[in-house]
């Protein structure tokens, strides 16, 4: 006991700077990264990159709204979307009734409408949705999803069926005088409004009712016994999800000028389902690295391959198995062994695995590239290549390459892997010894 | 009276196809808890996996094998896969077989191609059976019917009558218990999601070539499955049954029904105008929405009755 | 928190590797198409033959010179069927200043580029961008929602709804219409309504129904309420799983009904019928490999012949090589790769399409009037479809100037 309490008063409270350091950085970053992409022959910023960036910056709010039913209260939502598209139509709306009636409602205060009509959204389809949880919970928002996809392609007043709803945010209701023609400006604004909602969504998690979603997450007669409905905690959880997602949705209404149906589809939950998994339902900044990864992938690899979804799902499978804290689980899992000051040693077991790793990976991308390039691309006129190189696939040597690359990657793994395990769990009795980890 | 024979017919022949995928979902579910979304990527597997095999040894053996062949792909997910992630929770096994019904749509994309495969009826099976009132009724549907009453009749007796079958019966309904009596639990999961997934696979052979087998078959009848396990309850085969039967009817039957919401408030004297706010959804009929039905009952039954119609255990 | 700043700059060295270049430097520059559409996903199949067709074509039209000594080059972009990828690749395209954008399949999706071409033309007027419609047919967009920069190279809902009125034989007096419950859908229901009362009023309209897209699985109810119809004609506007499952529903049931499509002949549609469907299917198509032969067209039945034999499946989207053909003179008549000079340039043009009828772009909302064509499934064609042994013979020829419909676009020009 004494020395678990001689760790404990012996170390220093971490300053503000040290705990929240990390939010300043990734100001920072956001308001760089398009300046790292400027195009300085032709004197503009790259569509492309802000665009990639905004999507990134809304999926984050998104994501970040999923775990708080994901990984904060325990619930598994497969209609999260509806309540994003619901926030996007009515931004749509909102922005065609500003132009009709040339009505002063600031450009900037539509994302808060989004969250508006999340929230109205979040209140009707919660109060069905959470009168149950777990897996009839699931089934219920997957049902109340596909009803209003459907609905959105039949009705035309609301959802302006399948060609959706357009409108213009260059209306001219701006508080600081900003026009909003340029993506970049667009930009700037969501990274103000992600941080303001990703401010806020901390703050919940800190609130008593942030604790006690929690609480029913992790026990759910206990939260009972303790005087509490766990009924009313999802429900709130629900509606202030909404809210937020609704406000991603906002968002997205203002970079894209078109909101379709396709807002409330199964597969954007499904994309903020991978986003909050894979990045790690269980810290806060988890669903924030996810998004990035998700839109990366979908948006960017897809550019170079059409196999993505393949990696996509791979990547996905192999975070269920070996790593279900995401990303940031499996960095946290670092924290104890960077307490003891024992962290270099991990960097040659690592050397030693990562490279058999990557021998693996390679050849399982250049083995599926070349299965796809034979049965898809080729017809489609696509030359083959590869990290810049361009080998020529009829070959057998690089089928052998691949294949061999896979197997021999895979079993010189296993072998290091064993190895890194043995040196990993001694840093780990370490730190429990030192009482830095119970 | 003749619309509704013909219907009645119908919508059993598609409930049975429901049954057929709804039944094995229903054995994972109950007694793993696992809500299988690679499921219909069997249905799917099965089919293709017929195609080929049809191309080489004919239809009637690829029956036999392809179903086996979806049996293994089964067991292997769940020794390799899902037994692996059980501890982590029901989440991670559901995200592990929706992370696998990604890879698997994909590698069917990439060995098959992304158009449809002329997967065809038997030449033995291609006539019509019997005349009712001038439409014709296949053999092939007939011959569908016989097999998912087949299925229904071997599973039923399996369950009952065999001491595997008893065991299985009683983990489907209390599954910690009869692990705490000593029963190889995971050799009794492996063995019913294997079996599950066959079941999927031979469902995938005989729907296949009656409709269209193409890269997202998985993807169009993968909610409409999910629908009728929940709906039928958890625990219960019976359920399950009934459900797929309901479903079948229900969707066949809201299609032969020209009514909407504006008739109905026609009758009382209420007449519904295109000015009338709200007109749009008034005047929806119930064709329209036909397909939508399962899901409007899915919510409802899970708000008012979570067990299903005829569980053993809340969902 | 080091390693979550790791991750950060991970993700910016990420976010720096994709913004690269879409197309390696080429010796000599080329005219580049980006071409956008559904290459992965449910959809993917759409997207994967066009790029096949496409590239025949830009092979076609660089061997002919190209246009002011460059060649053509496509671009393919995945779109995945969401108007937000879509919008995505519109940006990969200004990135670049690419003159072109094409797109085909889906009318939400060509809605969102409209809009997004527009809005982008007009907030950056020194790096335009055109928009070639290849198959996008909804008629709003060069009704209501037309633009300057957009052009349509594909008869749109109503003018082929026209056709498949004017294909109805004399002794066909009761039909019944069957669409897919969306914008599209809807538009041919009501397109097909209005001709028939305006073109054949003695047929009677006896059934018309609208199904939710794609989650209709079994289409034995309907088939069961047309046949207590009597209709002897069903014209349906389905595509993809809708309409081959209600084909195939009807073949099953063997009634006696004569199917009228608007997307039968495209991929995937015959082997869906099978051998079973010989006479009874019929669609509404601007061009049959079938038809060269007809007319003695030697030049075009070659070209099309040899792809079939490059590609193993037929060419049914080879009118399409009207796009680019049109680009091409557009740009030779413009003398500059300016897309503003080149869009007064291809507007009203009048250029003959691949069978050698002459099509006109109209200059009014954009729209391309062409000669279209209704093929019968049948055996005995030269060229069959898909294998089946039956292919898609033509019975009727619409020439364009019957098509020549009224518009309702009020397009605001540049200066």
């Amino acid at each position: 006991m004494s020395a678990h309490a001689n760790a404990f008063t012996a170390m220093p409270a971490p300053s503000f700077l040290r705990r929240h350091g990390i939010w300043f950085l990734m100001l920072a970053l956001m308001l760089v990264l398009p300046w790292l992409f400027y195009d300085h022959d032709r004197g503009r910023h790259s569509g492309f990159v802000i665009t990639l960036l905004s999507e990134m910056a809304l999926m984050s709010v998104f994501a970040l709204s999923y775990n708080m039913l994901l990984g904060q209260a325990g619930l598994l939502s497969f209609g999260h979307a509806v309540l994003f598209g619901i926030g996007a139509y009515f931004v749509a709306h909102t922005l065609n009734w500003i132009k009709a009636t040339g009505i002063f409602i600031p450009v900037e205060l539509m994302p808060l409408v989004g969250g508006l009509g999340g929230l109205v959204c979040g209140v009707i389809a919660g109060y069905v949705a959470t009168k149950q949880r777990a897996t009839a919970f699931a089934m219920i928002t997957m049902g109340i999803g596909e009803l209003l996809t459907a609905a959105a392609l039949m009705f035309m007043t609301f959802f302006g069926g399948e060609g959706g709803i357009t409108t213009d945010r260059v209306v001219d209701t701006s508080v600081f005088g900003i026009a909003y023609t340029k993506p970049i400006q667009v930009y700037y604004l969501l990274v103000a409004w992600a941080m303001i909602a990703a401010l806020l969504l901390y703050l919940q998690t800190q609130t008593p009712l942030g604790r006690m979603a929690n609480a029913s997450r992790d026990n759910f007669e206990r939260t009972q016994f303790v005087g509490y409905d766990p009924r009313v905690i999802r429900y709130w959880q629900f509606i202030l999800a909404g809210f937020f997602a609704g406000i991603a949705g906002g968002m997205y209404c203002l970079v894209y000028e078109i909101v379709t149906f396709d807002t409330l589809a199964a597969v954007k939950s499904a994309n903020a389902l991978l986003a909050a998994y894979i990045g790690g339902a269980v810290g806060f900044i988890g669903p924030i690295m996810g998004a990035v990864l998700v839109v990366g992938m979908q948006s960017g690899i897809s550019l170079y391959s059409s196999a993505w979804l393949l990696y996509l799902g791979v990547i996905f499978i192999l975070m269920v198995m070996y790593a279900p804290g995401g990303l940031l689980g499996l960095f946290a899992n670092h924290i104890p062994i960077a307490r003891t000051g024992r962290l270099g040693e991990l960097f040659v077991p690592y050397l030693r695995v990562i490279i058999p790793t990557l021998v693996m990976s390679l050849g399982f991308i250049l083995f599926v590239e070349l299965v796809i390039h034979h049965t898809i691309n080729a017809a489609q006129g696509k030359k083959f290549g590869i990290l810049g190189m361009r080998p020529d696939p009829g070959s057998t040597l690089i089928w052998i390459v691949a294949i061999v690359g896979m197997i021999a990657g895979a079993l010189w793994l296993r072998q290091a892997g064993r190895g890194f395990m043995t040196k990993w769990s001694a840093l780990i009795e370490d730190a429990k010894t030192k009482g830095i980890m119970s | 009276m003749e619309l509704f024979v013909v219907s009645l017919l119908n919508g059993l022949v598609y409930g049975m196809l429901l049954f057929m995928l709804a039944s094995g979902l229903t054995l994972i579910f109950s007694m793993m808890g696992v809500l299988n979304f690679a499921h219909a990527s069997a249905y799917m597997l099965g089919a293709y996996i017929a195609y080929t095999l049809s191309l080489y040894v004919g239809f009637w053996i690829a029956l036999l094998i392809a179903p086996i062949i979806c049996g293994l792909i089964g067991a292997a997910i769940e020794m390799w896969g899902l037994r692996r992630v059980h501890k982590n929770g029901h989440i991670a096994e559901l995200l592990l077989t929706f992370g696998l019904a990604l890879i698997i749509e994909k590698g069917v994309q990439m060995t098959w191609g992304l158009m449809a495969v002329p997967y065809r009826i038997p030449n033995g099976l291609d006539f019509p059976l019997f005349d009712l009132w001038g439409t014709q009724f296949p053999a092939y549907r007939a011959f569908m019917l016989l097999i998912s009453a087949l299925m229904f009749v071997s599973i039923w007796l399996g369950l009952t009558r065999t001491r595997i079958g008893l065991v299985i019966q009683a983990a489907l309904t209390h599954p910690d218990m009869v692990g705490a009596l000593g029963h190889n639990v995971p050799r009794i999961f492996t063995l019913v999601f294997a079996a599950g997934t066959a079941l999927a696979g031979l469902a995938g052979v005989i729907g296949g070539n009656y409709r269209v087998t193409e890269p997202g078959m998985a993807f169009s009848m993968g909610p409409i499955v999910f629908v009728v396990v929940v709906f039928g309850g958890l625990g219960s085969l019976t359920g399950c049954f009934i459900a797929s039967i309901l479903m079948g009817l229900i969707q066949t039957f809201a299609v032969v029904f020209d009514y909407s919401l504006a008739d109905l408030l026609a009758m009382v004297g209420f007449v519904v105008t295109k000015a009338t706010p709200g007109s749009e959804f008034l005047m929806v009929t119930m064709p329209r929405i036909a397909a939508l039905l399962p899901f409007i009952l899915l919510v409802a039954i899970l708000v008012l009755r979570p067990r299903g119609l005829m569980g053993t255990r809340d969902t | 928190m080091r390693f979550a700043r790791t991750i950060l700059s991970a993700a910016a060295a990420g976010i720096m590797a994709l913004a690269m270049p879409v197309a390696p430097a080429q010796a000599q520059e080329t005219i580049k198409i980006l071409y956008t559409d559904p290459l992965t996903g449910p959809f993917a199949q759409v997207g994967d033959q066009n790029l096949k067709q496409f590239n025949y074509m830009i092979d076609y039209v660089n061997s002919r010179g190209g246009a002011l000594g460059r060649k053509f080059e496509l671009i393919p972009v995945d779109n995945k069927s969401q108007p937000s990828d879509a919008l995505i690749a519109l940006k990969r395209a200004t990135d670049q200043n690419i003159p072109f954008i094409m797109q085909c399949s889906g009318s939400n999706i060509a809605a969102a580029l409209i809009e997004g071409v527009e809005k982008h033309n007009a907030r950056n007027p020194d790096n335009r961008i055109i928009y070639l419609n290849c198959g996008a047919v909804a008629p709003e967009l060069t009704n209501d929602k037309c633009s300057f920069w957009h052009f349509r190279f594909d008869n749109h809902v109503a003018q082929k709804a026209e056709v498949m009125a004017r294909a109805l034989p004399a002794d066909v007096k009761k039909v019944y219409l069957l669409n897919q419950d969306y914008l599209f859908g809807q538009s041919v229901q009501r397109d097909v309504t209005a001709f028939i009362k305006k073109l054949r009023p003695d047929i009677q309209i006896v059934g018309d129904e609208l199904i939710p897209l794609g989650k209709i699985q079994d289409f034995s109810p309907y088939i069961t309420k047309i046949k207590a119809s009597g209709a002897q004609a069903l014209l349906t506007g389905n595509w993809g799983p809708d309409m081959t499952l209600l084909i195939k529903a009807g073949m099953d049931a063997g009634i006696d009904v004569n199917f009228y499509t608007f997307y039968a002949h495209l991929g995937g549609g015959a082997t869906a019928i099978g051998p079973a469907g010989d006479g009874k299917v019929r669609s509404i198509m601007a061009f049959s490999e079938n038809h060269a032969p007809d007319i003695k067209n030697a030049e075009a039945e070659a070209w099309t012949k040899s792809f079939r034999e490059k590609h193993n499946f037929d060419f049914y989207g080879a009118a399409l090589r009207l796009v680019f053909d049109s680009v091409q003179a557009g740009i030779i008549k413009a003398n500059s790769l300016d897309p503003t000079k080149i869009a007064f340039a291809m507007e009203g043009a009048k250029i003959k399409d691949v069978l050698g009828y002459e099509t006109h772009m109209r200059a009014a909302d954009h729209q391309i009037v062409q000669t279209y064509y209704v093929g019968s499934f049948k055996k005995g064609a030269k060229y069959d479809a898909e294998g089946t042994g039956l292919g898609w013979v033509v019975e009727n020829v619409v020439p364009a100037a019957d098509l020549d419909q009224p518009n309702t676009c009020k397009m605001k020009r540049p200066s």
